[in-house]
């Protein structure tokens, strides 16, 4: 089978795509129009019982297309990229335009807010791994994970992805931005079974240079670990106590701060940091920032989908709240300046301190440790917050048991003015950055 | 009316000049020595939105997208790829990538095309024809103004109309070709209201396979806004919620994504094939009270959750899951229930052509009782009145589940008090159905907004439910 061995996208033939889509814009009568293109290329293997169970080759693509009429907006969205098909979706977008009101926010970006410079993003590594090896990488993970822990019944999903992929987005301004990227990914789903008990855990990598992948016995290692560990577990009773929300499941707060700020939540009233800039929402200690240009990280992005040139924003100093996260369209809303967050905010980062996860817990001394979270359950408009969650019970700095089947509640106000101290294990796989938090009360209901 | 296979044909095959002689040769070669099953799915869906935000129409959008997906089974290998043009190179090369999961062979014969005919569960129309586009946008802005009148409280008001023309066609190595046409449109309203500085949202919304005059009949879309409204004011009002194991009072409807959580999502065959599941091995067994009888019926009329045929070609059925408190059958899509012996249920769903098929629920809902909603709620000394929920999420191996309400109030001494505010609540499936103590007779079906996500892939599906009286669950409150 074939390796994929060369960037497997036209560069060209997609920007004379989305000129071509402008142009057509433009014949039809917009004033302004924007053009957004993603494509995605690659596969997936996962294994099974030591040989392969699924195959799956990807091929997406994607344009979506906004045009502007005076301040009436319509969209559409397709992927046949046929001259016949780009004119009916254009035509489309431009009929939908019809029947829009004048909205005073729409529009492009100006002119001096483009990003006509942006940088090249050190972001394109092709994994040169023909199909077989994957499989033969994946059926090693899965021996070996199986090998750790006779408790551990079976696999139940090893799984390699690997993806070329391409985003473009121009405007009838003249912009024109491309931004080749790659992402790979090894993970281990495992399930551990002890008398009538089964529990189920998983570990995984992900990165956009192969190199920066874990290797597959660290991640076979990790997903045994965490699967065994979980067996044993209780609930434990009713009760407020100190936790830890471990650096994986730290990142879901800080993804509740991000969704807090972004302009869409405040423009609409429905976010409970409304009104909180230059407010101190965090302790003294809590730093937030974003780093969009960071090499060879998943989050990383040379402009937002406005075409606006990406910043390494402050959102919190000094535990006070600096900057909302704002596009074109919310800053406008609001009376704003973009931030360059059209999109969200890219590899937010919560300063670290300088304990591990060991000196978190000894801090703690005596609380609940939360590796799993479960279901939604967080109100960006009130801040109110109760999920169900997975863990292991800590007394005197020490694991104790796993816990399950409880949940944790409180307001996310309070549980940000209660970060007692952010670990050094900062978890970097995903666009939220941060190592593990210790909060100084959550409402725990078990038995 | 013309017949459905014209219509897909004319919609999949005709525009790339798709014949049956180049399809046959397609599955051809598909079918090699050691492929146990191959096909071929043909889709494409037409779907619009559009949105009204601060009393505006804001903006709107058109989608296209048009795809085949190839698939190829060996034993327990799957081979899948697929492209977004329907024309024969791409589909060729598709077929190509598919079929490498097997060792090349002598190609066996293909079975000679036999249409599968499915339910009439819904009409084959294109419900973005149903309204002028005129007509689509007076209706948002009528029921913005409908709605703001009602309340000075009301700060934010975000409503949608959306709609979907979806066209399939499935053809099998084994000549079995089935085709499909769904419509399917919703409508949602979300509102925030202000009172003293404290903020609370309302939602409400609905839909199924029909056209979008069902919204405008009977004031459907007024009736949702009423119901937005009321739920944010009662939130307003709304005390701490309690934390701790309690009795809980399940109202009727959408309360029912327990079952989906708790019970369905354990019961889809491929986990029960890799023994994975909390359910697992428990066919014929006693895991829910025996007034618990559950069912998974992918066969009614206009239901969001309802197909024709399921994405594998094969018409839906009402399978019972759970009767009685036993556990009667698994739901099951093809593949897995070629490895287990056994026949697929017409549970077999994709998100779409770009993804492989699994065991999917459809609508998934427990049948009526006896017990009057009064009767069950004046039973309770002590507990949680929980009538309205976001999502949940199921942990299918250990079968903790959790769900979050999001309208909920206090029961005591038999009567409904204060409203309290929105928690999550966590059980453990196998344990929560046995602990169902009373249930109702008002059995009543989701208004039509589910949406169910396995893998990556989501698919629209209903719940529902009687009243229901469960003795024990874990209601994450912040009040000890």
């Amino acid at each position: 089978m074939k390796v994929i061995d060369k960037i497997s996208f036209d560069t060209n033939k997609l920007q004379q795509v989305a000129q071509d889509i402008l142009n057509e814009a433009a014949r039809l009568g917009a004033n302004q129009a924007e053009v957004g293109i993603g494509t995605n290329k690659g596969f997936s293997v996962s294994v099974r019982g030591g040989s392969v169970e699924t195959v799956e080759y990807h091929q997406d693509k994607a344009v979506e297309v906004t045009v502007f009429f005076g301040k009436r907006t319509g969209s559409a969205s397709f992927s046949d990229l046929t001259p016949d098909a780009i004119r009916a979706a254009v035509e489309a977008a431009c009929h939908i335009a019809k029947f829009t009101d004048e909205d005073p926010a729409a529009g492009l970006a100006d002119q001096s807010e483009l990003a006509f410079q942006y940088p090249q993003l050190d972001m394109l590594y092709p994994w040169r791994i023909s199909v077989e090896d994957a499989i033969k990488l994946a059926c090693q993970c899965e021996q070996e994970a199986l090998a750790y822990d006779k408790r551990i019944m079976s696999a139940e999903d090893i799984r390699i992805t690997t993806a070329e992929a391409f985003g473009l987005h121009a405007n009838s301004l003249g912009f024109m931005g491309c931004f080749p990227y790659t992402r790979h990914e090894i993970s281990c789903v495992l399930v551990a079974k002890e008398r009538d008990e089964m529990q189920r855990d998983y570990s995984y990598t992900t990165a956009c240079d192969p190199d920066m992948l874990e290797s597959v016995s660290i991640i076979a290692k990790e997903a045994a670990d965490k699967v065994v560990n979980r067996l044993g577990a209780r609930r434990i009773p009713t009760m407020k106590t100190p936790v830890i929300y471990i650096a994986e499941e730290a990142r879901g707060l800080l993804g509740h701060f991000a969704a807090a700020i972004q302009g869409g939540s405040l423009y609409r009233k429905a976010s409970f940091l409304l009104d909180h800039l230059n407010k101190k929402i965090f302790p003294e200690f809590i730093f937030i920032q974003e780093f969009p240009h960071l090499p060879r990280a998943l989050g990383s992005a040379p402009f937002d989908d406005d075409g606006v040139v990406t910043q390494a924003n402050i959102f919190v100093e000094d535990g006070r709240l600096q900057n909302y996260s704002l596009g074109i369209y919310s800053a406008r809303k609001l009376g704003m300046k973009t931030t360059g967050n059209a999109g969200g905010t890219h590899n937010l980062t919560i300063r670290p301190g300088d304990k591990d996860l060991k000196a978190l817990m000894k801090k703690m001394d005596k609380g609940l440790l939360i590796t799993e979270m479960m279901g939604q359950g967080a109100n960006l408009v009130t801040g109110d917050y109760s999920r169900g969650v997975a863990g292991f019970w800590v007394e005197q700095g020490d694991i104790q048991y796993p816990v399950h089947e409880i949940t944790v509640a409180n307001k996310l106000q309070n549980m940000y003015q209660q970060i007692l101290d952010v670990g050094n294990d900062v978890d970097t796989r995903g666009n939220i950055r941060t190592g593990s938090i210790l909060l100084e009360e959550m409402m725990v209901a078990g038995e | 009316m013309a017949d459905i296979f014209e219509i897909v044909r004319r919609t999949l095959l005709d525009p790339g000049g798709l014949t049956d002689q180049q399809l046959q040769n397609v599955l051809h070669h598909l079918a090699g020595r050691q492929i146990d099953y191959a096909d071929l799915y043909f889709q494409s869906t037409y779907s619009e939105s559009w949105v009204l935000e601060d009393s505006i129409i804001k903006g709107g959008s058109f989608d296209i997208d048009r795809g085949v997906g190839v698939r190829a089974m060996s034993g327990e290998k799957t081979g899948f790829a697929y492209a977004d043009d329907i024309v024969m190179p791409a589909l060729e090369q598709a077929a190509k990538a598919a079929r490498s999961i097997a060792q090349q062979g002598q190609e066996q014969s293909v079975q000679a095309w036999h249409k599968l005919p499915g339910h009439k569960l819904y009409l084959p129309l294109n419900p973005l024809h149903s309204l002028t586009e005129q007509e689509k946008v007076s209706l948002l802005q009528r029921v913005d103004q409908y709605i703001r009148q009602k309340d000075a409280r009301i700060v934010q008001v975000n409503i949608s109309l959306a709609g979907e023309y979806e066209s399939i066609l499935v053809m099998g190595m084994d000549g079995h070709v089935a085709a499909d046409i769904r419509p399917l449109v919703r409508f949602n309203i979300s509102l925030i209201v202000d009172h003293n500085g404290r903020r609370e949202s309302g939602y409400a919304g609905g839909g199924g396979r029909f056209d979008y005059q069902h919204f405008i009949a009977d004031q459907l879309a007024f009736q949702y806004a009423d119901e937005a409204l009321r739920q944010a004011l009662v939130n307003l009002d709304s005390i701490e919620a309690p934390a701790g194991p309690m009795q809980v009072v399940l109202g009727p409807g959408w309360p029912g994504v327990l079952l989906h959580e708790a019970v369905g999502h354990g019961l889809e065959g491929d986990f029960n094939r890799k023994g994975i599941s909390a359910y697992s091995g428990y066919l014929g067994q006693r895991v829910a009270s025996e007034l618990c009888t559950i069912v998974d019926n992918g066969t009614l009329p206009n239901r969001r959750g309802s197909l024709n045929v399921d994405d594998e070609g094969i018409p839906t059925q009402n399978n019972i899951l759970i009767e009685n408190g036993i556990l009667k059958n698994y739901m099951m899509d093809k593949r897995n229930a070629r490895l287990m012996g056994t026949q697929s249920t017409g549970n077999g769903r994709r998100e779409s052509y770009a993804h492989l098929p699994m065991p999917r629920m459809t609508n998934t809902y427990m049948l009526p009782g006896q017990s009057t909603p009064d009767e069950i709620i004046s039973s309770v000394k002590k507990g949680l009145y929980a009538v309205n929920f976001g999502g949940g999420q199921v942990d299918i191996t250990s079968g903790k589940f959790v769900f979050s309400a999001s309208e909920a109030y206090l029961i005591e001494n038999g009567k409904i008090g204060p409203a309290v505010k929105g928690a999550t609540i966590i059980g453990n499936g196998p344990e929560a159905l046995t602990k169902v103590s009373m249930v109702g007779n008002d059995l009543q079906l989701d208004t039509g907004v589910g949406v169910c996500g396995k893998d990556g892939q989501s698919v629209p599906v209903g719940v529902g439910q009687p009243t229901l009286r469960v003795d024990e669950l874990v209601v994450g409150g912040t009040k000890s």
